[in-house]
C-alpha cells in the first residue's frame, strides 16, 4: 500500500491495485489560545507531514493513542476542515482544487461513519429521513430516496417496516451505528472513513457490526479508511496498517508484517499493551510509560525518544526518516534501529524477537 | 449474512408501539403534567375572557358615571365594583386582558423570531462575524432589563407600539445569546459533520439539521420570558409609558386606581392580581415545558 | 490572578464606553425637539437659536457626544433643563437613596433566600421544600409594584404601622440613620426584596440539594463529621455562586427599583428617571441612565473579580 515520498523501488508483483486515495505531505496546525498578553503564537502540529495511499477495495487501519492526529487526518481527508498543506488525490484526481459542484460530487464518493452513534444522528429526524437526506441533496426525488433508504436499512439488518419511522433515541447503540452505515452507503460511495466507528459498542455488538462492514465491503467493492485505537479490531478488519505518533506516521505496512514483525519500538509497545487473546503470548514487556509529550513543543529528533526504552544520543540529534524495511517491500518505519548507518549502537540487530 | 445475525434486543422498540416525534412526546408529557394543565387552564380562561369580552362582558368598558364611582366589590349590577370614573370593573378587567396579554406576548414572539434568526446566523457562521455580533449585544447586557425597557420607551415616548418596540429590544439580546450558544453546541455535533459530508448547502443544513435542534432550548427560554414580559409590559403602563387612558389595560388600571387605595383598597388591587395570576401561570407553564422538553435532547 | 483582574478591567472598558454611547443615542430616538420642553411654542427664532447653541445642540451629533463624554468623565453631566440644577448632584443624591433601598432589599432577599433555599435543599421533597419552592415561584412571578400596593394597603392603611410614602418625615429626602427614617424604608425594601429572594432561594436550593447528593458529603458523614461540619462545607462551596447571584441582583435592583420607587414615592433614581421622562428633561435622563449603568458595569466587574477569589475550586487550580 504505502509509498512514502521517496518512492520505493519495490517490485509490484502480480500488479498492485491502483490507489483510490493518495495523500501527500498533509499538514494541519492549530493555533493555541495563549493565556497571557503578547508572546509568540504557538501551534499544535496535529498532523505534521503525513503520506499514505489506500488501494482500491482494501482497508487501511490507522492506529495510535488519542491525540496522535488520526482523527484530524480523517477530517482533513474528508475535507471537513481545510488542510494547511499537502495534496489529496482521489481516484486519480486532485481534490484540493475541488469547488462547488465538484466538491459536492467528491463528497458523495467519500463518506464517513463517526464514533458517537447518537451525536451523529439528528434527533429530530426519523432514521429513514436521515438515510434519505443525502440522496435528496443530490437530486433524488423524495419518494425514491425514501424507498432506497428503506432498502438500505433492510440491508444493514434493520427491518425497515419496524425501524424506518423510529427516532434515534429509540434505538440501541449498535442499531444506530447500522443507521450511520446505511446513511454512508446511501451515497453509493467509493471510500468510507470509519472514525472509531465501533469503539463505543459492546464487544458482541462490535463483532456484528464488523462482520456487516466486511460483507458490505466485498459486496460493493468499498475501500475503507479505518481509524481505531483498538488493535484487535484493526487486525481483524485491515489489509494495511499505519501507526501514528504525535502527528506523524512512524510505521506502516501490510497488517501481518506490522503484527508479526514490528519495526518500531512504539508499535511494539502498543502491541504489548494489548492483552493477548492467547495466554501463551502474553508478554511481561513494559507497556508505554507516561503520556505522549506536549505536541506544542515536541522533543527534538525522534518524537518518541522520551518514552522509548531503546533511545540513544542519536535519537535526540536527528529525526529518523520513514524508510523501507530491508526485505519487506511494503513495510516502512521511522526508527534509527533499522538503519545500520544511523549511528545507533543497536542498529541492524534483529528487531522483532 | 447480516440477516442471520441476532439483533441486539431493542431498547424501546416494539411493532405495536408507534413512534413519536420529539414534539409529539413533549406534547404528551405536558398533557400528563397536572401543573401544566392547571396553569394552561387558567391561562385559557383569561385568554377566553379577553377574546370574548365583547360578548361576555356585562357593560361598556368606556361608559363612565360620576355617581357610581368606586363602588365596592359585590355592588348590585357591578360584580367587582366600579373604578374611579364609575366604569364597571369586571368589564374593564376582561377588556384589559386584551392589551395586557398582547403587550406581554407580542414582544416575546418578536424576540423569539428575531433572536433565533440572529443567533443561528452568528452561531453557525462563527468566527469574527459571531464575535462582533455578540460583543455588540454584550452592551445591552450592561443595562438591567427594567431600566433598559423604561429608558427606551421613555426616549421613544409613551404609547403601545413604542412599548412593544422597547420590550422586544430588551429580549432580543437574551434570545440571541441562548440561540447562539445552542447553535454552537449543535454545530459541533457529528450529525452536522455528516450533513456537510453530503455536500448540502449551508442553508439546507441549517434548515433541516440545525434549526430543529436549536428551536427547543430557545423555545423553553422564550416561554420563561413570558412572565417577565407580562410584568414589564404592565409595569410600563403603570408608569404611564404604555397604553394611554382611557384604554383598559391592567397596568394602567392599577395606576389610575391608586388614588382609591384609601377608600376602596381591594378594588384598587384587583388589576394587579390579574397580572400576578397571569404571570405565575406563565411561569408554571414554562417550568412544565422545560421539564417536558428535557427528554433525551 | 493579577493578569486575570487586568484582563477583566480591560474588557470592561469597551463595555463602559458603549454604555455611554447608548445612553447618549437613546435620547436621539426621542421624537421632537428637546428644546420644546423649555422654549415656549411661540418663541422667536433668535431665542431658539441662542438656546440651541447654549445647550450645544447646534453641533454635529458625534461632536456633541464627544463634548458630553469629556464633561461626563470630569463629573459634569450638565444642567437639568427642568430645574436648572446640576444633574450630577441631583443624580448622586438619588443614587444614594436607591443604593440604600437596593442594598437593604438585597440583604433581606439574600438572608431569606439562603434560609429558605438551604432548608428546602436540605429537606428535599418535604413540605418545607414545597413551600419554599412555591415562595420562590411567587417571588419571581409577582409584579412587585402591585405587591407594594398590597403591602401599603395591609401595613399602612389597614394596620398603620409603616408610612406609605417618602423617605422621611415631612417629605424630607435627606436620609438619617434613625428609627423614624428606618420605618420609611421597611415597606419599599421588603417589596423590592421578593425578586432576589425568589432567585436566591432557587439557586441555593438547587446547590444544596446537589451538594448533599454528592459523594464527598456522604464521605464526610461516613467519617463521622457532625452536621455543623457538613454545613460549613456546604456553605463554603455554595458561597461563591450565591455571592455572584446576589451581586448581580443588586445591579438589577438598582435598575428595577424604578417601579417600586414610584409606588412609594421614594426619592431615588427611579423617581428621578420618571420625572426626567415626563418633563422630557434630556440631560437629567442621560445622566441618570449613565450613572445607573456605570454602577451596573462596576458591579458586574466586582462580581467577576471577587467570585474566583473566594471559590475554593479556583484556589486549588
Amino acid at each position: 500500500m504505502n509509498t512514502p515520498s521517496q518512492a520505493s523501488p519495490a517490485p509490484e508483483r502480480g500488479g498492485r491495485p491502483q490507489p483510490l486515495l493518495v495523500v501527500r505531505d498533509l499538514k494541519k496546525h492549530f493555533p493555541v489560545r495563549d493565556s497571557g498578553f503578547g508572546g509568540p503564537r504557538k501551534f499544535v502540529h496535529a498532523v505534521d507531514g503525513v503520506n499514505f495511499s489506500v488501494p482500491k477495495g482494501k482497508t487501511l487501519g490507522i492506529v495510535g493513542e488519542s491525540g496522535c492526529g488520526k482523527s484530524t487526518t480523517a477530517r482533513l481527508v474528508a475535507r471537513l476542515m481545510p488542510a494547511d498543506a499537502g495534496s489529496l488525490i482521489f481516484d486519480g484526481e486532485g481534490v484540493a482544487e475541488f469547488r462547488g459542484l465538484h466538491l459536492k460530487e467528491f463528497r458523495r464518493k467519500l463518506q464517513m461513519v463517526f464514533q458517537d452513534s447518537f451525536a451523529s444522528l439528528n434527533p429530530r429526524l426519523t432514521i429513514a429521513e436521515t438515510v434519505a437526506y443525502g440522496p435528496r441533496v443530490h437530486g433524488t426525488p423524495a419518494a425514491k430516496a425514501m424507498q432506497q433508504a428503506r432498502e438500505l436499512l433492510d440491508r444493514v439488518g434493520l427491518d425497515a417496516a419496524n425501524f424506518a419511522n423510529r427516532y434515534p433515541h429509540e434505538l440501541s447503540g449498535g442499531q444506530r451505528q447500522r443507521v450511520n452505515i446505511a446513511r454512508a452507503l446511501a451515497y453509493d460511495p467509493q471510500l468510507v472513513i470509519l472514525d472509531e466507528a465501533v469503539a463505543a459498542l459492546d464487544k458482541s455488538v462490535q463483532a456484528q457490526v464488523l462482520n456487516l462492514l466486511q460483507e458490505l465491503k466485498a459486496e460493493r467493492g468499498l475501500t475503507y479508511l479505518f481509524i481505531s485505537h483498538d488493535l484487535h479490531v484493526v487486525h481483524y478488519l485491515s489489509d494495511y496498517v499505519m501507526v501514528m505518533y504525535l502527528g506523524q506516521v512512524i510505521e506502516t505496512g501490510p497488517v501481518e508484517r506490522i503484527y508479526g514483525h514490528t519495526a518500531h519500538p512504539y508499535t511494539r509497545a502498543l502491541l504489548s499493551a494489548v492483552p493477548s487473546m492467547d495466554p501463551a503470548r502474553r508478554t511481561e514487556a513494559s507497556p508505554l510509560a507516561g503520556d505522549p509529550p506536549n505536541p506544542i513543543n515536541p522533543p527534538s529528533g525522534c518524537r518518541f525518544r522520551d518514552r522509548c526504552p531503546r533511545a540513544h544520543a542519536v535519537c535526540a540529534d536527528r529525526a529518523p526518516e520513514l524508510a523501507a524495511i530491508h526485505g519487506a517491500p511494503e513495510h516502512f518505519a521511522a526508527c534509527h534501529l533499522n538503519d545500520t548507518a544511523s549511528g545507533h549502537p543497536d542498529a541492524g540487530q534483529e528487531f522483532s524477537a | 449474512m447480516s440477516a442471520t445475525l441476532p439483533l441486539p434486543s431493542p431498547v424501546a422498540v416494539s411493532a405495536a408501539q408507534p413512534s413519536r416525534s420529539y414534539w409529539a412526546v413533549v406534547w404528551r408529557q405536558l398533557r400528563r403534567d397536572p401543573m401544566a394543565l392547571a396553569a394552561g387552564g387558567v391561562l385559557l380562561l383569561i385568554i377566553a375572557a379577553a377574546v370574548f369580552a365583547p360578548w361576555l362582558a356585562p357593560a361598556d368598558p368606556y361608559k363612565a358615571s360620576m355617581i357610581k364611582r368606586l363602588l365596592p366589590i359585590g355592588s348590585s349590577g357591578f360584580l367587582l365594583g366600579t373604578d374611579e370614573l364609575g366604569r364597571d370593573l369586571l368589564t374593564r378587567l376582561m377588556y384589559g386582558g386584551r392589551l395586557s396579554l398582547l403587550m406581554g406576548v407580542v414582544p416575546v414572539l418578536a424576540a423569539f423570531g428575531i433572536g433565533t434568526a440572529i443567533g443561528l446566523f452568528a452561531g453557525y457562521v462563527g468566527g469574527k462575524v459571531n464575535m462582533v455580533i455578540m460583543r455588540v449585544l454584550d452592551v445591552f447586557y450592561a443595562f438591567p432589563s427594567v431600566l433598559l425597557a423604561v429608558a427606551i420607551s421613555g426616549a421613544l415616548g409613551p404609547g403601545l407600539s413604542n412599548s412593544l418596540i422597547a420590550l422586544t429590544l430588551v429580549f432580543v439580546p437574551q434570545v440571541v445569546r441562548v440561540a447562539e450558544s445552542v447553535t454552537i453546541q449543535v454545530r459541533q455535533l457529528d450529525y452536522i459533520e455528516a450533513a456537510r459530508m453530503s455536500g448540502a448547502s449551508a442553508f439546507s443544513i441549517i434548515r433541516v439539521h440545525v434549526l430543529g435542534n436549536v428551536l427547543g432550548p430557545v423555545f423553553v427560554y422564550a416561554t420563561g420570558l413570558l412572565s417577565v414580559s407580562m410584568i414589564l409590559a404592565s409595569g410600563l403602563s403603570f408608569l404611564g409609558l404604555g397604553v394611554k387612558p382611557p384604554e383598559p389595560e391592567w397596568g394602567l388600571m392599577l395606576n389610575t386606581l391608586r388614588s382609591a387605595i384609601y377608600s376602596n383598597p381591594w378594588v384598587a388591587a384587583l388589576p394587579g392580581l390579574l397580572i400576578f395570576v397571569t404571570s405565575i401561570a406563565f411561569n408554571l407553564l414554562a417550568d412544565s415545558v422545560r421539564s417536558a422538553m428535557d427528554i433525551r435532547r | 490572578m493579577f493578569a486575570y483582574i487586568l484582563k477583566r478591567l480591560i474588557y470592561a472598558i469597551p463595555i463602559a464606553l458603549s454604555v455611554t454611547v447608548v445612553s447618549f443615542i437613546l435620547v436621539y430616538l426621542a421624537p421632537g425637539d428637546p428644546l420644546s420642553a423649555i422654549a415656549p411654542a411661540d418663541a422667536p427664532e433668535e431665542v431658539i437659536i441662542a438656546l440651541r447653541s447654549a445647550y450645544g445642540l447646534d453641533q454635529p451629533v458625534p461632536v456633541q457626544y464627544g463634548l458630553w463624554l469629556m464633561r461626563a468623565v470630569q463629573g459634569d453631566l450638565g444642567l437639568s433643563i427642568a430645574t436648572g440644577r446640576e444633574v450630577t448632584s441631583e443624580v448622586m443624591r438619588a443614587v444614594g437613596n436607591t443604593l440604600l433601598l437596593a442594598g437593604f432589599a438585597a440583604l433581606i432577599g439574600v438572608i431569606a433566600g439562603c434560609l429558605f433555599g438551604a432548608l428546602a435543599g436540605y429537606r428535599h421533597g418535604s413540605w418545607i421544600d414545597r413551600i419554599a419552592t412555591a415562595l420562590s415561584v411567587i417571588g419571581v412571578s409577582i409584579p412587585h409594584y402591585w405587591l407594594g400596593l398590597v403591602l401599603t394597603i395591609l401595613f399602612s392603611i389597614w394596620r398603620p404601622w409603616f408610612p406609605a410614602m417618602g423617605a422621611g418625615p415631612g417629605g424630607s429626602s435627606e436620609w438619617l440613620w434613625d428609627l423614624e427614617h428606618f420605618r420609611y424604608l421597611v415597606l419599599p425594601a421588603v417589596t423590592l426584596s421578593v425578586i432576589p429572594m425568589g432567585i436566591i432561594t432557587r439557586t441555593v436550593r438547587a446547590l444544596v440539594a446537589d451538594m448533599l447528593g454528592q459523594e464527598f458529603v456522604s464521605a464526610l458523614r461516613a467519617r463521622g463529621l457532625s452536621g455543623v461540619a457538613v454545613f460549613r462545607h456546604v456553605a463554603k462551596n455554595t458561597a461563591p455562586t450565591v455571592l455572584a447571584v446576589a451581586g448581580l441582583q443588586i445591579g438589577y435592583l438598582m435598575g428595577g427599583s424604578i417601579l417600586v420607587e414610584t409606588v412609594f414615592a421614594w426619592p431615588g433614581t427611579g423617581f428621578l428617571l420618571n420625572t426626567a421622562i415626563f418633563q422630557r428633561d434630556i440631560p437629567l435622563l442621560q445622566g441618570t441612565i449613565l450613572v445607573l449603568c456605570m454602577f451596573f458595569v462596576v458591579l458586574n466587574l466586582l462580581v467577576d473579580i471577587l467570585q474566583p477569589m473566594i471559590d475554593p475550586r479556583m484556589g486549588r487550580a
